[in-house]
């Protein structure tokens, strides 16, 4: 697959995902305001509880995560050969400089934040920079870059968004059950049970639905960073080096997982695990490089 | 029925209005990114060539003998910084390049040169540019193909040919070519 296909593809995907979870989100509104009475109003309601927090969460995530994962700034002086490759790349990509931040951990690992190109970190760990040689260090720093260009961080807020107004839905309706029942006597019982059941799987089936989007978001910052090096080989060698490397980067923990380039958790295989998961396995995403 | 005819012909030209004028903006946004590319590939240029006269001081003690090689790249400096138009830079620019590969080449013969702490960090710091250079111009490149591709395709070149956009030359690529045509010839 060509890359530009292959980044077409991702676009459509990623799309389609957000598409669908939209029309999710409005069934679930739909069936909330039929069963709890409350109607549009508590709809409005919802989402603006939504919309509230996520906003802190968007305007604050960046200095937060730099300071639960312990990173400092990298001068040009102290680091010159990777501050010489950030701005190289974000050349390349047609965006502004991102910030650099470095983190004293021999784990390799990266990780991209911000909320808009204009306001975006790249924060790489000491070990990212002793274990890569240059094409692979070029080939990281690209995805991550990617990630910048695609306002996938602003993408992935708004998909919180939906994740979090379905988790208060869901939430609400199940007290209007719990609470509310004797106004419901001439309800129909059909329209009850299925609510009933909505409520119970929504927000399971909003996560699967985010985190497929995460893995869509992945496979895209893959193919874009292939297209901004012109060497595909560079991040798939880098890749390899990082799922071999088996020790835990000490300064990522749940709620920051998901940032960086690979899992640094270590977590064991299995199926639940890859359901579960904020970015596709490994070799899947070595194997669509290598066929780039 | 009049007024049905009249209003739908009025939505038809409301929606060809709004094509227009989105196309048109689009080709504008394209061609600015065309000349941002180009004034990306310009800031690196000039950092490289303000380094050149550090490095040339650097050199100058441990290369006597090399004066030559110095002296071109002091030349195609001036050139550069005396170059007008975007041509003119581009094949400047080409020559200070070649004349930075042969001083890093001769400096290979001076392990006093290459150990001194100095000379290294220009090295670094000069190769880091020629790395920048070279993504600017894939830039550069993916811009004017952007541009040129929205020129030629429909609907869109219908709307640059009643406006007058015209497509845009890589002139790197072409100083490139030029400077190969004698190695042809020659053969």
């Amino acid at each position: 697959m060509l890359v530009w296909d292959a980044i077409a593809v991702n676009k459509r995907n990623s799309f389609l995902l957000f598409f669908f979870f939209f029309l999710f989100v409005l069934a679930l509104g739909w069936l909330f305001s039929e069963v709890t009475g409350l109607g549009v109003i508590g709809l409005i309601i919802a989402f603006i509880i939504a919309v509230v927090s996520v906003y802190f969460s968007y305007y604050y995530s960046d200095q937060i995560v730099l300071k639960i994962s312990r990173a400092r700034p990298a001068t040009h002086e102290e680091y010159t050969y990777l501050d010489n490759v950030v701005e190289g790349l974000a050349i390349a990509a047609g965006i502004p400089k991102p910030k650099i931040y470095v983190i004293d951990d021999s784990a390799p690992n990266a990780f991209a934040t911000g909320r808009d190109p204009e306001h975006a970190v790249i924060c790489v760990t000491t070990g990212l920079l002793k274990k890569l040689n240059r094409a692979e260090l070029e080939g990281v720093i690209a995805h991550e870059i990617s990630h910048i260009k695609n306002y996938d961080i602003r993408f992935m807020t708004l998909v919180s968004v939906m994740v979090g107004l379905i988790a208060l839905l869901s939430d609400w309706m199940l007290r209007a059950f719990w609470w509310g029942g004797n106004r419901r006597e001439k309800g129909n019982i059909f329209v009850l049970v299925i609510a009933i059941v909505a409520a119970i799987l929504a927000p399971i089936i909003a996560t699967l639905i985010k985190l497929a989007i995460s893995r869509q978001r992945e496979f895209l910052a893959d193919a874009n960073a292939a297209l901004l090096t012109r060497y595909p080989e560079g991040l798939a060698s880098a890749l390899e080096k990082l799922a071999k490397d088996k020790e835990p980067l000490e300064a990522a923990n749940k709620a920051t997982a998901h940032l960086y380039i690979v899992n640094p958790l270590k977590d064991h295989k299995s199926f639940l695990n890859n359901l579960f998961s904020t970015h596709p396995p490994i070799e899947e995403r070595i194997k669509r490089l290598r066929s780039m | 029925m009049f007024e049905i005819i009249v209003g739908v012909i009025g939505l038809i030209l409301l929606i060809f209005v709004i094509a227009l004028l989105v196309m048109y903006n689009s080709l504008v946004a394209k061609k600015n990114q065309v000349e941002n590319a180009w004034y990306q590939i310009d800031v690196q240029l000039k950092k490289r060539a303000d380094l050149v006269p550090n490095l040339v001081e650097v050199v100058k003690g441990y290369m006597a003998h090399e004066r030559g090689v110095l002296e071109n790249v002091t030349k195609a400096r001036t050139a550069f910084l005396n170059a007008s138009s975007i041509q003119e830079k581009a094949q400047a620019a080409n020559l200070l390049t070649g004349a930075l590969k042969t001083l890093f080449a001769v400096a290979e013969n001076y392990p006093n040169l290459k150990a001194s702490q100095n000379f290294l960090q220009l090295q670094e710091e000069l190769s880091g540019i020629e790395n920048k250079i070279a993504y600017a111009r894939q830039f550069y490149n993916d811009a004017i193909m952007q541009y040129n591709i929205a020129l030629q395709s429909f609907p869109t070149n219908v709307v640059a040919k009643i406006f007058g956009f015209k497509p845009e030359r890589d002139y790197f690529e072409i100083a490139e070519e030029e400077r190969k045509v004698p190695k042809v010839s020659f053969k």
